[in-house]
C-alpha cells in the first residue's frame, strides 16, 4: 500500500523502507532571551524598538526550526516563536475581535479571552510571513498549526453572532481564505488545532461543518491534519472518520493509552498522528518507552498510515526536555521502521482486503 | 408590592492589579492555590482587592453586598478545598467551561473551618446594610467532591449539609444567603437523591434567620428535581433565564414557585453589556407569562457568576443590574 499525501514528506534518501513521518504538533519552549526581549519591547521606558524585536522573534523562530532539524523530525515548525497564545494571536488579526482584559482559566493563570463585537472579517496575512521565514530558514518540510474556527469561537465572548455555530462558520471561512494563500505561498501541510472539540464533544458536527468550508477548493495534495486533545474520545469517534481531513493528531501517550480501543472498532479511515510523548511529564521518555508507544499505533492503523508526534504543544516544558523527547521520539521511529523492514513486528492491525 | 431587589451569585473576578500581584505572590501552579493559611502579604493583596469590590457595588448601587469570594481559587468548590480533611488532587474541569479547579477529595471527618465565616466578618466591617453570605448548595458541592470516607452517596451529601449548616451558623448577620446549585441542572439528581438534595438545602438554610435564595444556573431544573426543591424551606428558588427561558416558565406554570423568586437575567459569561430597560422588560416579560405574579421579593441577578468576565465588563454588569431594579421597581408602582 502506499499513502501519496504523507509519502510526499518523505525524505529523499530515507533510511528504511517504511516510513513513520515523525513532527511535532506546534509550540515549543521560547528562549529566555526571547520572553526577556519581548519584555523590553513592551518596556516604554527602554530603546529596544519594534524593529529589535522583529529580529529576535526571526532569531528565535530560526533557531528553533534549526533545533526541530537537529532533532531529526522529517516535518518541522518553528515552535510558534512569534505566537503569545493559541486564540489571542489570531483575535490580534482578525476584524471584528476586541479584547478587554484579561479573565481566569485556573487558579492565577488568566487570558485575554477576545470578545467578537462585529461580523469577522478578514484582513491582513496571519500567518504567510512566518511560513515564508520558517521555510527559507530550512530545507525540510513545514507544517503550519491554525487554531481551528471552532475553538476561536468557542473560546472568545461572541456578542455579535445569533448563536456561536454561525461565528464558527464565519471564522471558518477565514481560515479557508489563509490556507488558499499559505498554499499559494508553498505550503503542503496544514494542522488544524481544535483543543475546545475536547470539552464540548456534542459539537463535532459543527466542527465537521467548518471543516467542509475550511478544505473547500484547497488541493487534494495539501495534508489537512486535525488536532484534538484532552477528551473522551468515544465521544467524538467515529463520527470524526466523516470529517475531509487527511490525518487526526491525538493525544494518547498521557492517558497512557488507556482510550486506544475506542479507535479500533470500526476501522480508523485515515492517517492517525500518534501521540507518543507525553507533553505533562517532565522526563524524557527512553527511546526503547517511545518505541513501545508507536507499537500501540500499529494497533490501529498499518505503518503507512502512522504518523509519530508528541501529545500536544511542548512549550510548557524545560527546553532540554522538549528536545531530547523530539530526539529520543526521531530516534524510536527509526528504529521501528527498521523492525517494521526486518519483518520483525507482528502487525496486529488487520490489513484491509487486497480489494481496497 | 413588590420589592425588587439588585444582586449577585458572588465569585467575582478579581481586579487585574490584585491578578497581577497575586500571580507574583502566590505562582502560577496547582500547589500555588489557596490553601487558608496564606501568608501576611498575600492577606493584604485580598483584603485591598475585597474593599475595592465591596464600594464598586455600593457605587453602583446594588441592594446585595457580596463579599467577593475573591480567594476562591477553587471556584464553589472553595469550602471543602481549603479544608483540613480534604486533600486537593488533579486539576479538573468545572463543569462545561474551559475553566478548572483542584479536585477535593474528603478524606476524613468534615468539621468545623470558619474559612466563609471569617471573609465575611471581614466584609460585614465594609458593609452597614445589605450583606449577602454566597455558599456552594450541598448537592453542587458534593457533586464536585470525591468522597474517601462516608462510603455512601446519601451519607456524603448528609456530611456536607452537617458541614455547610454549621458554617452558615458560624456567619455573621447577613441579609441574604444565595446557595449557588449548578449541578442541580448539570447532574441532576436521580429518583430518591432530588429528594435528599431538597433535603439538604433545607438543612443549609434551616442554621440561618437570613433570607435563603437556591440559585440554580446552566439551564433549568428537570420538572421532579424543580417539585422537589419547592419543599425544601427557602425563601426563594432562582432561574437562569439567560441559558433556558422555556422550562423555566413551564417549571413555574406548572408547579408554582416560592414567594420570593431570583431572576437570573444578565449573562454572566459575556461581555455584551445589556441595557437596564432590557433587563426591566425582560421582567416585565417573565411575569406576561404567568398566570400570577406577585411575589413579595424579586431578586435580579446575573445568571451565573461572574468570574467569567474581565474585570470593568464585571463592573459594567453590576451597573446595570443596580439600575434595572430600580426601573422595574418604578413601572411596578
Amino acid at each position: 500500500m502506499s499513502n501519496e499525501n504523507k509519502d510526499q514528506f518523505r525524505p529523499e534518501g530515507h533510511e528504511n523502507d517504511h516510513f513513520l513521518l515523525t513532527t511535532v504538533v506546534g509550540s515549543y519552549p521560547k528562549p529566555k532571551w526571547l520572553n526577556r526581549a519581548k519584555e523590553l519591547y513592551e518596556d516604554p521606558d527602554h530603546k529596544f524598538d519594534a524593529d529589535d524585536y522583529q529580529e529576535a522573534k526571526d532569531d528565535g523562530a530560526r533557531l528553533i526550526t534549526q533545533e526541530h532539524e537537529r532533532a531529526g523530525l522529517d516535518v518541522v515548525v518553528d515552535g510558534e516563536m512569534r505566537r503569545n497564545e493559541m486564540v489571542e494571536f489570531f483575535a490580534h488579526r482578525i476584524e471584528g475581535y476586541e479584547f478587554n482584559g484579561p479573565v481566569k482559566v485556573w487558579g492565577h493563570n488568566y487570558f485575554d479571552k477576545p470578545s467578537v463585537v462585529s461580523e469577522v472579517e478578514y484582513d491582513e496575512s496571519w500567518l504567510v510571513d512566518e511560513y515564508e521565514f520558517t521555510a527559507s530558514a530550512t530545507d525540510r518540510p513545514v507544517k503550519v498549526p491554525i487554531t481551528g474556527p471552532y475553538t476561536l469561537a468557542n473560546w472568545s465572548f461572541n456578542e455579535a453572532y445569533d448563536d456561536d455555530d454561525e461565528l464558527t462558520l464565519d471564522l471558518a471561512d477565514l481560515v479557508n481564505e489563509e490556507i488558499e494563500k499559505l498554499v499559494e505561498a508553498g505550503a503542503r501541510y496544514i494542522q488544524i488545532d481544535e483543543p475546545a472539540l475536547a470539552t464540548t464533544p456534542d459539537d463535532h458536527a459543527i466542527v465537521g461543518e467548518a471543516l467542509e468550508h475550511i478544505v473547500a477548493d484547497i488541493p487534494e495534495e495539501v495534508r489537512i491534519g486535525l488536532h484534538v486533545c484532552y477528551g473522551d474520545y468515544s465521544r467524538i469517534y467515529p463520527e470524526i472518520l466523516e470529517f475531509p481531513v487527511d490525518e487526526f493528531d491525538l493525544e494518547l501517550a498521557n492517558g497512557d493509552y488507556d482510550q486506544l480501543d475506542v479507535f479500533k472498532d470500526p476501522e480508523f479511515t485515515a492517517d492517525l498522528a500518534l501521540g507518543v510523548t507525553d507533553v505533562h511529564v517532565a522526563d524524557v521518555e527512553s527511546v526503547e518507552q517511545i518505541e513501545e508507544n508507536i507499537k500501540k499505533g500499529l494497533e490501529i492503523v498499518p505503518p503507512d498510515q502512522l504518523v509519530v508526534s508528541p501529545d500536544c504543544g511542548v512549550k510548557l516544558l524545560p527546553r532540554e526536555v522538549a528536545y531530547g523527547k523530539m530526539a529520543n521520539m526521531v530516534e524510536a521511529a527509526r528504529n521501528v521502521e527498521a523492525q517494521l523492514d526486518a519483518g520483525e513486528i507482528d502487525l496486529e492491525h488487520a490489513h484491509a482486503p487486497a480489494d481496497d | 408590592m413588590t420589592e425588587y431587589v439588585s444582586t449577585t451569585p458572588g465569585c467575582y473576578p478579581l481586579p487585574d492589579w490584585a491578578k497581577d500581584d497575586l500571580s507574583d505572590l502566590k505562582g502560577h501552579q496547582k500547589h500555588d492555590l489557596i490553601g487558608g493559611d496564606e501568608r501576611e502579604e498575600i492577606v493584604t493583596v485580598y483584603e485591598e482587592a475585597r474593599e475595592e469590590l465591596i464600594g464598586v457595588q455600593q457605587e453602583a448601587g446594588l441592594d446585595r453586598i457580596v463579599e467577593g469570594q475573591l480567594r476562591w481559587d477553587d471556584m464553589i468548590a472553595h469550602p471543602l478545598a481549603v479544608h483540613d480533611a480534604v486533600e486537593t488532587r488533579g486539576i479538573v474541569r468545572y463543569y462545561d467551561n474551559n475553566n478548572f479547579y483542584r479536585e477535593p477529595v474528603v478524606s476524613g471527618e468534615l468539621d468545623f473551618s470558619g474559612d466563609v465565616a471569617s471573609e465575611l466578618e471581614a466584609a460585614a466591617d465594609l458593609v452597614d446594610d445589605g450583606l449577602q453570605a454566597v455558599l456552594p448548595g450541598p448537592y453542587s458541592l458534593a457533586d464536585l467532591a470525591t468522597d474517601e470516607q462516608y462510603g455512601d452517596e446519601a451519607d456524603f451529601l448528609a456530611a456536607i449539609a452537617d458541614f455547610l449548616a454549621g458554617e452558615v451558623d458560624a456567619f455573621p448577620d447577613v441579609e441574604t444567603l444565595f446557595l449557588l446549585e449548578p449541578s442541580l441542572v448539570e447532574s441532576a439528581p436521580d429518583d430518591g437523591l432530588d429528594e435528599r438534595a431538597s433535603e439538604a438545602i433545607d438543612q443549609v438554610a434551616a442554621a440561618t434567620d437570613a433570607d435563603v435564595v437556591v440559585q440554580p444556573y446552566w439551564g433549568a431544573l428537570e420538572e421532579k428535581v424543580y417539585a422537589h426543591l419547592l419543599d425544601a424551606d427557602v425563601e426563594a428558588v432562582g432561574f437562569d433565564f439567560v441559558a433556558d427561558q422555556d422550562q423555566n416558565l413551564y417549571n413555574i406554570q406548572e408547579y408554582g414557585a416560592t414567594d420570593d423568586v431570583s431572576l437570573g437575567l444578565a449573562d454572566g459569561q459575556n461581555t455584551l453589556v445589556e441595557d437596564p430597560e432590557a433587563i426591566r422588560d425582560r421582567v416585565d416579560w417573565v411575569f406576561d407569562q404567568l398566570p400570577v405574579s406577585t411575589f413579595e421579593t424579586v431578586y435580579l441577578t446575573t445568571n451565573t457568576e461572574t468570574f467569567y468576565l474581565p474585570y470593568a465588563k464585571h463592573e459594567e454588569k453590576l451597573a446595570v443590574l443596580a439600575e434595572a431594579a430600580e426601573l422595574a421597581e418604578v413601572t411596578a408602582a
